[in-house]
Order: structure tokens, then sequence, then C-alpha cells
């Protein structure tokens, strides 16, 4: 029967765009997309995915131990984070939800800040005033995490935009789930970059969840890509555990930009391996069966069959790098346990460029008061 | 000194400042060719080209949004929300993203943009024309918030405005756009924020008001003059951080206090005010402070002149609080 009588087949969407994808199972790779990486590039990739997979395994753990609060983190979505990173400019933006952090490191958030903003202390830069994974590092490009889905699309725009309008060539790249397509920030940024033709990369993580919620209840569409061409811009699929395929469509998705044609939507296609957080218990809503499909297409073991197959890599290597990373790791938290919390005061500062009287006036009632039971732990 | 209506004044601060900062865009709805519904931009689009006065989508999230964007960037934009009626879609914006990039950011990015808006009833706008929604904005840590009453201070304050480091929201009494009419420079200047005038000194009660509610409460101190009452009115100007110095001195003066405002009375602006004075002058205070507002219920269409606290309304007020 036909579904949609009165319409016209003419009318009808087409089938999905082909998922785009570079590294095949047998470890080569599809010339037609090949982004071309140099052996050190690559290799600089895979460093930092493994990194980014390590520090989430530690950060869980320190959670677990009640060390730091709390962790959003990435596991099976570390091609599609560092991916379309390494694709972008040096000056080029970036807008992160805040699943990113491998991203932050690799464009030049030092590791100790990282971890001082996860502990929220005296040294951390934003100051103990956000949960952790909400980092800010202008000097590497990268904007401010908050916690709302959808807010930093329009803003990445607006980014860019303003960019243009001064005549500089500086694309942003926003990252972004599925659940935040739902999001009224995610339509006023795709229309607004469309009309002002913004050199703007969308990324959308489709990681098949957004906390308990599956994609099917953010949209009635086939995919996430699909969504584009109603704003006038394509939608590419990619396959996000394949990071070749990432770097190259998220590549031509900066190019289309710096040839004045404007943003690109890409649904990296990927699997969100943990809960939402470590306040998530996804046991509650899917069933364990699920995550056997995806652990088979693990970004990080795909990569590592690429460099055994080009003798890049091997077991030495590996346990080097693992080696550094949690010696780096271990320093960086020792150092950021050491520290005291941030000072009183700093509740106070950076809400305006200079506290007008009524904050004057409640710093030294707060000062003057008593302080809060364990209020720092 | 040539005269000007409100109008004249806000354009006339925007072309200044556009002209002196290339960072500078006006971003809105029908800012463009047509100058704004009311006008305010008329010429700007002409002079600085369309890249920098920019007719958005109708989308007051999306151009709140892509403003905070074009601010981390180091553009200084001036949004225009066509009717503050139709701000609350960019709510999320404003008070969870503007008005916090500074603070949670350690100070690495100072959002800083103006959002001016028109504001208020008595034009028959109806409910989703006419409402005064700066309390909301007021509550919110990180904002400022101007409401000028007159061309004069229009000009300086949206200068000062623009000029600030901090996100300002730039309320303009749309009931008075073309009424208000006063000399104004033709240079440049300021009117610091955090200002507020003593525009009609007075001994028996002081009256706070603002925007277009201002004329009111002067028209109401006038004819309480001539009963005897002699009103000390000011003219808040800057909403947030509020002159407290200057209310603190003209209440420990008179010992009396009437607010205005055109907004519902229920967690309005005037609750704080009152707050602020009973918490510093309840030692000076010879009677309950008063509250002539708006009333808790949606802005009406026909009966809108009812809602307003106009100077029928004030009047009365003025003469029971200096005479209990």
């Amino acid at each position: 029967m036909d579904p949609m009588p009165d319409i016209p087949a003419t009318f009808r969407s087409e089938q999905p765009a082909r998922v785009v994808r570079v590294l095949s199972d047998d470890g080569t790779l599809d010339p037609r997309h090949d982004p071309r990486l140099s052996e050190s590039e690559v290799l600089e990739i895979y460093r930092w995915m493994v990194t980014t997979r390590q520090l989430d395994e530690r950060l869980v753990a320190l959670q677990r131990q009640g060390r730091i609060g709390f962790h959003v983190g990435s596991l099976g979505e570390e091609a599609a984070i560092i991916g379309a990173a390494f694709a972008m400019r040096t000056r080029d933006w970036l807008f992160p939800c805040y699943r990113e952090f491998g991203a932050a490191l690799m464009r030049g958030l030092p590791l100790q800040t990282f971890v001082d903003n996860m502990f929220g202390n005296a040294n951390d830069t934003v100051r103990g005033r956000q949960m952790p994974n909400h980092s800010t590092h202008r000097a590497s490009g990268w904007a401010s995490v908050s916690s709302p889905v959808g807010t930093q699309i329009t803003q990445a725009v607006g980014f860019s935009w303003g960019a243009k309008i001064d005549g500089k060539d500086v694309a942003s790249l926003v990252y972004f789930g599925d659940g935040a397509t739902s999001s009224t920030d995610f339509h006023s940024g795709m229309n607004f970059a469309g009309v002002f033709k913004v050199p703007v990369v969308f990324l959308c993580r489709n990681n098949g969840w957004a906390i308990s919620v599956p994609v099917e209840r953010q949209t009635a569409t086939r995919t996430f890509a699909e969504k584009g061409p109603a704003y006038g811009i394509p939608g590419v699929r990619v396959d996000g555990n394949d990071v070749f395929a990432v770097v190259s469509v998220v590549r031509e998705a900066v190019r289309r930009g710096e040839q004045g044609l404007g943003p690109t939507l890409v649904e990296a296609i990927t699997y969100r391996m943990g809960g939402h957080s470590t306040s998530d218990d996804p046991n509650r809503y899917r069933a364990t069966d699920e995550l056997k499909p995806w652990a088979e297409r693990d970004p990080l073991e795909r990569l590592r069959h690429y460099l055994e197959r080009r003798v890049w890599w091997d077991d030495r290597k590996e346990q080097a790098l693992i080696a550094d990373i949690d010696q780096r790791f271990r320093a960086a938290v020792a150092a950021a346990e050491k520290a005291p919390p941030p000072a009183l005061e700093t509740l106070f500062e950076d809400v305006y460029e200079k506290p007008p009287w009524h904050l004057q006036e409640q710093r030294v009632e707060l000062l003057r008061g008593v302080r809060a039971p364990s209020s720092h732990s | 000194m040539p005269q000007m209506n409100m109008v004249q004044a806000v354009n006339e601060a925007l072309r200044s400042a556009m002209r002196r900062d290339k960072r500078v865009v006006v971003l809105g709805e029908d800012v463009g060719k047509v100058g704004g519904v009311f006008r305010v931009t008329a010429g700007l689009s002409e002079e600085f080209g369309e890249e920098r006065v920019i007719d958005t989508p109708l989308s007051e999230n999306g151009i709140v949004g892509c403003a905070v964007g074009m601010a981390l960037y180091g553009m200084v934009p001036v949004v225009e929300i066509q009717f503050s009626d139709f701000i609350w879609p960019a709510y999320d914006q404003i008070v969870n993203e503007l008005a916090k990039y500074r603070y949670r950011s350690g100070g690495e990015y100072p959002a800083k943009l103006v959002i001016r808006t028109p504001v208020g009833g008595g034009i028959k706008g109806g409910h989703y024309h006419s409402q005064h929604p700066e309390a909301a904005f007021i509550h919110v840590a990180g904002l400022k918030v101007v409401c000028p009453s007159n061309p004069y201070d229009a000009k300086g304050l949206l200068l000062a405005s623009i000029q600030d480091p901090d996100p300002v929201l730039f309320f303009e009494p749309k009931r008075v756009y073309r009424a208000a009419k006063g000399e104004v420079p033709e240079h440049d200047y300021l009117v610091p924020l955090e200002s507020a005038k003593v525009v009609r000194p007075g001994r028996h009660v002081t009256v706070l008001a603002y925007g277009a509610m201002l004329y009111e409460a002067l028209d109401a101190a006038a004819k309480a003059a001539e009963k005897g009452v002699e009103a000390e009115v000011l003219d808040l100007r800057t909403l947030w951080p509020v002159d407290i110095a200057a209310i603190v001195t003209s209440v420990k003066h008179t010992g009396r206090l009437v607010v205005v405002h055109e907004a519902p009375r229920t967690c309005g602006f005037g609750a704080e005010l009152v707050s602020l004075v009973v918490e510093r002058c309840f030692y000076h205070l010879e009677a309950p402070p008063v509250r002539v507002t708006g009333f808790d219920t949606p802005f009406p269409y026909t009966l809108e002149m009812e809602y307003m606290p106009l100077s029928h309304r004030i009047l009365p007020a003025l003469l029971d609080c200096a005479k209990s």
C-alpha cells in the first residue's frame, strides 16, 4: 500500500545519501575519498584518539572513587571528535558541545588545565564555576562549553559570520549530538548559516542516544543529514568510526566554505558506548547486545588495524604511549588535588568586568559570614 | 543645538558608533531598507551597507545566538528586537549564554553586545506589542539594563551602552519615541550608566520612575504641588545596576517613597526598589512605601489606559503617601 497516496512520487525525498566510508574492513583505503594523510598525520590522530580513550577511562575511575564529581565521556566517538578537529585549519574555531575534550587537548588545551577544570580548583581557568568537562581555551580557538545542547550552534554561525564581515577566512566547526537537532538553535543556526552562506561545519555526532531517548524520538526523518537541504545546506553522511572518512568529509566542508559556498551539515554515524555521563545508567534503557555490532566497529581498533598493516605501529609503541599518558595524567591529578579551591572572592569576579555596588556588598557579606559546612568537597 | 525626538536620537547614536568603529554592526528584523518598524535604523543601511546593517530571518533566538557568536569573534553587535514582547525565544541565549560567558569562561570571553528593544504600552498594541519586561532581565546575573526617557539621555546612554564592557539590554519606551523631544548635541557624549537624575526636586515624597512613566509621574507631581505636596521625581535611567546612592539620598530627605512602573506588580522591579530602600532607609521612612504599577494581568488591548499606572493613579498614591 502506498503510504502517501495523495503526494505525487516526484515530491518525495530521495533515498538517503550513501554513507561515506574510506577505511574498509581489510584495512585498505577507498581512493575516492582518501584524505591522503601522511604517516605522521595518521599517527598524530591515533595518539589523540588513544589519549582521549585512556583519559576517559581514568576520569570515570576518578569519579567512581569520589575524587571528581562528574565526567561526560566520548567512548566510541573518538574518530568523529578527533577527526573533525584535525580537519580544521589552525585559524578556524571550534564550538564544542560537552563531549569533545579530546579535540580541545589536540588543539592545545594543556592537560594540566584540563584536569584542573575537572577538579574545579584554584588553578581552573574557569575558576571552579562550571561542572567538569566545561572547559574554555581561547588560545586554541576553543569556545566555552555550556550544558544546554544546542546553544553553541548559533554562536558558531555568528562567529564565522563576524569573521566574514571582517573580511577574514575563518571557519567554525560546531559539535552537537543527535538530540540537539531538535533544539531551536539547530534550526536557527542552520537557517542563518544557509541564508548568509557562513563557512560553518555542522558536525552532528549521531551516537544513537540523547541520554535515554533513541534517535527515533528525535526525528521522523530517516537521517539527520537530510535536514540540510531544507536549509539550502548539503547534508553528508559519514561513517563516524572511520577517521579517514571524517577527515575527508570535514576537509571538503572547509573547502566549500573557503570557496564562498557556505555551510555543510555532516552527520557522523557513531555510537555512544558509555552512559550519557557518570550520572547515567544505560542498563535501564538499552540492552548490552546493542553494543556488540558497534564494538566490532570500534574506531580505535579499526585505525590500529590499518596502522599495523602499514607497519607504522606495534604493541611496544602502544604500551609506551599508554605509559606516557598514565604518567602525565597521574602527575596532573596529583597537582590538581593539591591545589586549593578557588578563593571566595572569585565568586563575584567576572560577573561584570568590574563588580557593581551590589556585588561588592554581597562579597563583604560572604567574606564576613559563616562558612558553609564541607563546602568544597 | 538641534531638536530631536527619541527615534532620531537613537539613530544618531547608532550612526555615530558605526562611523567610529567598524566592528559595530546592527542586526534585526526589518532594520535594513525600511529602517525598522519604528524607523530607528533609517538610513543606516544606505550609509554602512547590508553587511553591517543586517535584515535577519524572523528568529529572535537566531539573532541573539548569532550576535553572541559575532561578539566572541570581536564584533560589537547592536541587536534590535522588534518589540520586547518577542524577545522570549532569545531568553535562553541571553540568560544562559550572553550573561554568563564572561563568568563561565573565567574572563576569557566577554560577550559584549547591546540589545535594543521598544517597550511599554499606550500605543494600542495589545499583549504582544506592549510588555515592559525589565524585571526578567534585572534578575539575571551579568546583564545591565537601561531605559532612557528622553532624546538627550537616549543618545548618551546608548553610546555609553555600546562602549560599556558588559552586555546591555536597552529598553526604548515606544510611547514617547516621537512625543519626547528635546535638544540633542550633534557631537558624541556619554550619559554614564548607573546614574539616576533628579528631574523635579521636592521635599515631601520621592517618586522613582523611568521610561514613558516618568512623564506620568511628573504630571502627577505637578498636580500634587497644586495641593501643597512637593514630590521629588527621579528618572532612574539605568535600571540595573541602579543608582542606589541617589535613591537613598532622596528618600532620606523626603522620608516617603512611591515607585511607578508599567510592568506587573508581583516581583516587578518596584519590589526590589522598595526592598532596597527599606533595608537602607527604614528609620527614615515615615509612611509605608507604595507601588503604582501595571496589574498582575496580561496587558489588555481595549482597557490599556486603565491598566497602565498613569498620572490619575499616581496622584492619589502620592498624596496618600505624603499625608499618611
